[in-house]
């Protein structure tokens, strides 16, 4: 389970989140919807400990990131903008690689990757250099190593971005996996249909704060519209008037 | 600290960048192998001009050869090649200047009638003195020239009775105290240059590489989220650039041990003492500077904002702490405990040392390990703190 408690970050005179609260439940996807800009990836930064937030705190199973950050770390699973993975490695290295870190034996983190690169269908490309990879192939590892430790929490930062219509499907039946597993995903996104197709919950976010979140119909009751992208410029009308 | 973190980070930057062939470039075949071929390729050609200066015969053109026959056939008796030409003033400025003739003897019109008469008889020598190759000959013209005069002066003596030896009131004797292997300190110098250079070199890469160029690949942020302290990530990655730094300076010291015994030194006076020990002490001295160029490379590039910016720093940066070399050179500067504190100066000053077959101090070599050492370690805690900085995302 994730919380964020008050969350504010400034880069300099810019605030970029201001005092965001919200609740990512275990067995639940939620998704952090709003425009470019609207900071969700600040958001998320924190929520990985990455960013120390200016005030305010966020809960991974109940561990301060500020307070505890190596411990709330080993029960997340992140992926973060652009998936960055090791050219000079091959998939089962890259993952293989993020095992050791979180301080898993050699056999335990092989037979790990062995399991994701299945589990992802990653066998074709598995023990190549990740130099040539598609973005889809890219995206693939990157998900496999935040996966390596068994996270209970999965953050994904703009995870469809730049990815064709069977990659987003297969990503998509991954996170459904997860959430029937028990686990807790959050990911951040500008598309509405995606956030409809897959969340059971939505927190909305405009101008750093949370300007919407519950289930999906409660937030379509809210706006008086049924569909979600009516519901959205609805909301972000709102702030824009604020 | 997390041992079990910083492991992992070493051996994966290890591992990647033994794949990265720019890294491995400037490893294992820039700093090792140019290095000792440019410098046994110069000590080379300096040893067969220095050869052929002595012994090959020079060629002078004479202009009025007929005035002073004499004093040809005592040129070409010491190896002088006479060319007879027919020159004026003008004529001979011309020749010189075009490189027609190098070196050109005049015998003015009055010589023969001025050594009669027991007058000073002058002889005019043309060069081009702008050209250092020619210094030599002029030189060694010049000497016979005035050689020939002082057997006139001693037969002149002689004839009127006058012992020639009370007319050299003084004479100079040279003697040159310089060994064998110190007079090849220039060549040193430029060796020990370039081992210490090459050794930063072979870190360079993978220290940009895993500071600017992971964050410029995005990989940064993911790895920030392992359950691993941020300086202990750094720390890692330095040990790393460390372990590519320290194979480069075993490479380059074998290399140029290798080289320099190819290459007939003793030619020039000069015996290098780049055996097997010599080189592993060398190696020795130089194995604590590892640290501390890994730790400065890597911090410098964790400032950068990417690979490109990190390149453009470290090609500047790198040159500085080899600074103290050139005063060294310039000043001349010997082996003392006061230099000892001062990183590379005093990995050069040892180098010199043991290249030279000299004594080297137990004093020296504990001051300068262990200060060293502390600089390396206090560099790295530096960096390990600035891996802290949440400006490090860029």
């Amino acid at each position: 389970m994730l919380e964020a408690r008050g969350l504010s970050k400034s880069f300099g005179s810019v605030a970029a989140v201001r005092g965001v609260s919200f609740v990512a439940r275990d067995g639940q996807i939620t998704g952090l919807l709003g425009a470019n800009g609207a900071g969700k990836s600040t958001t998320l930064r924190m929520l990985y400990t990455v960013l120390k937030p200016d005030s305010g705190d966020a809960f991974i199973d109940g561990t301060s990131v500020l307070a505890d950050p190596t411990t709330a770390r080993r029960s997340l699973g992140v992926l973060s903008h652009g998936a960055g993975v090791y050219n000079h490695l091959t998939a089962r290295e890259n993952i293989a690689y993020f095992g050791e870190l979180h301080g898993m034996p050699a056999a335990q983190r092989a037979a790990r990757a062995a399991e994701l690169i299945e589990l992802l269908e990653m066998q074709p490309f598995a023990d190549r250099l990740a130099k040539g990879f598609s973005q889809g192939q890219r995206l693939k590892t990157a998900l496999a190593r935040a996966l390596v430790h068994r996270p209970k929490n999965l953050l994904l930062d703009e995870p469809t971005n730049g990815l064709d219509v069977m990659a987003v499907r297969g990503l998509r039946k991954l996170l459904v996996q997860l959430r029937e597993a028990g686990h807790c995903v959050l990911f951040s996104s500008h598309v509405m249909q995606e956030v409809e197709q897959l969340c059971d919950e939505v927190v909305v976010v405009a101008g750093g704060q949370v300007v919407a979140a519950g289930a999906l119909a409660d937030i379509r009751a809210r706006a008086g519209n049924q569909q979600l992208e009516d519901a959205f410029v609805h909301l972000m009308g709102d702030e824009v008037k604020k | 600290m997390n041992l079990r973190g910083i492991w992992a980070v070493f051996r994966k930057e290890f591992r990647e960048n033994l794949r990265d062939r720019r890294t491995l470039l400037s490893a294992l075949v820039f700093g090792p192998v140019l290095g000792p071929v440019l410098v046994a390729a110069l000590v080379q050609f300096g040893i067969s001009r220095a050869e052929t200066q002595s012994d090959e015969n020079l060629s002078v053109a004479v202009a009025h050869a007929e005035r002073a026959p004499n004093l040809l056939a005592y040129l070409n008796a010491r190896g002088i090649d006479i060319v007879k030409v027919e020159f004026d003033e003008a004529q001979a400025r011309a020749a010189v200047a075009a490189q027609t003739h190098k070196i050109i003897l005049e015998i003015p019109e009055d010589f023969g009638a001025r050594l009669q008469d027991g007058q000073p008889a002058p002889v005019v020598l043309y060069s081009d003195g702008s050209r250092g190759f020619e210094r030599r000959g002029v030189a060694r013209v010049r000497q016979l020239v005035s050689q020939y005069g002082i057997e006139i002066a001693q037969l002149r003596f002689l004839a009127r009775g006058i012992d020639p030896i009370s007319v050299l009131p003084i004479s100079v004797q040279e003697i040159d105290v310089s060994t064998p292997t110190g007079r090849s300190v220039l060549v040193l110098n430029m060796m020990t240059y370039l081992v210490l250079l090459s050794m930063l070199f072979g870190g360079l890469y993978l220290a940009i590489d895993a500071t600017a160029g992971e964050r410029e690949r995005g990989s940064l942020e993911v790895l920030l989220t392992a359950p691993v302290p941020r300086e202990n990530l750094i720390y890692g990655k330095i040990g790393a650039a460390a372990a590519y730094m320290l194979i480069s300076l075993c490479l380059t010291v074998t290399m140029f041990a290798v080289a320099i015994s190819f290459v007939g030194l003793e030619q020039l006076g000069i015996t290098a003492n780049l055996g097997p020990k010599a080189a592993l002490t060398m190696i020795a001295c130089c194995t604590p500077l590892v640290l501390f160029g890994a730790a400065y490379l890597s911090i410098v590039s964790g400032f950068a904002k990417s690979y490109r910016e990190a390149q453009t720093y470290l090609g500047l940066v790198i040159t500085i702490p080899t600074l103290p070399l050139m005063f060294a050179g310039l000043l001349g500067l010997q082996a003392k405990t006061s230099l000892m504190f001062v990183p590379f100066l005093s990995q050069h000053l040892l180098l010199t040392t043991v290249v030279r077959a000299e004594e080297i101090v137990p004093l020296h070599v504990a001051i300068s390990v262990i200060s060293t050492v502390i600089y390396g370690a206090a560099l790295t805690w530096i960096a390990g703190r600035l891996y802290r900085r949440e400006g490090l995302l860029g």
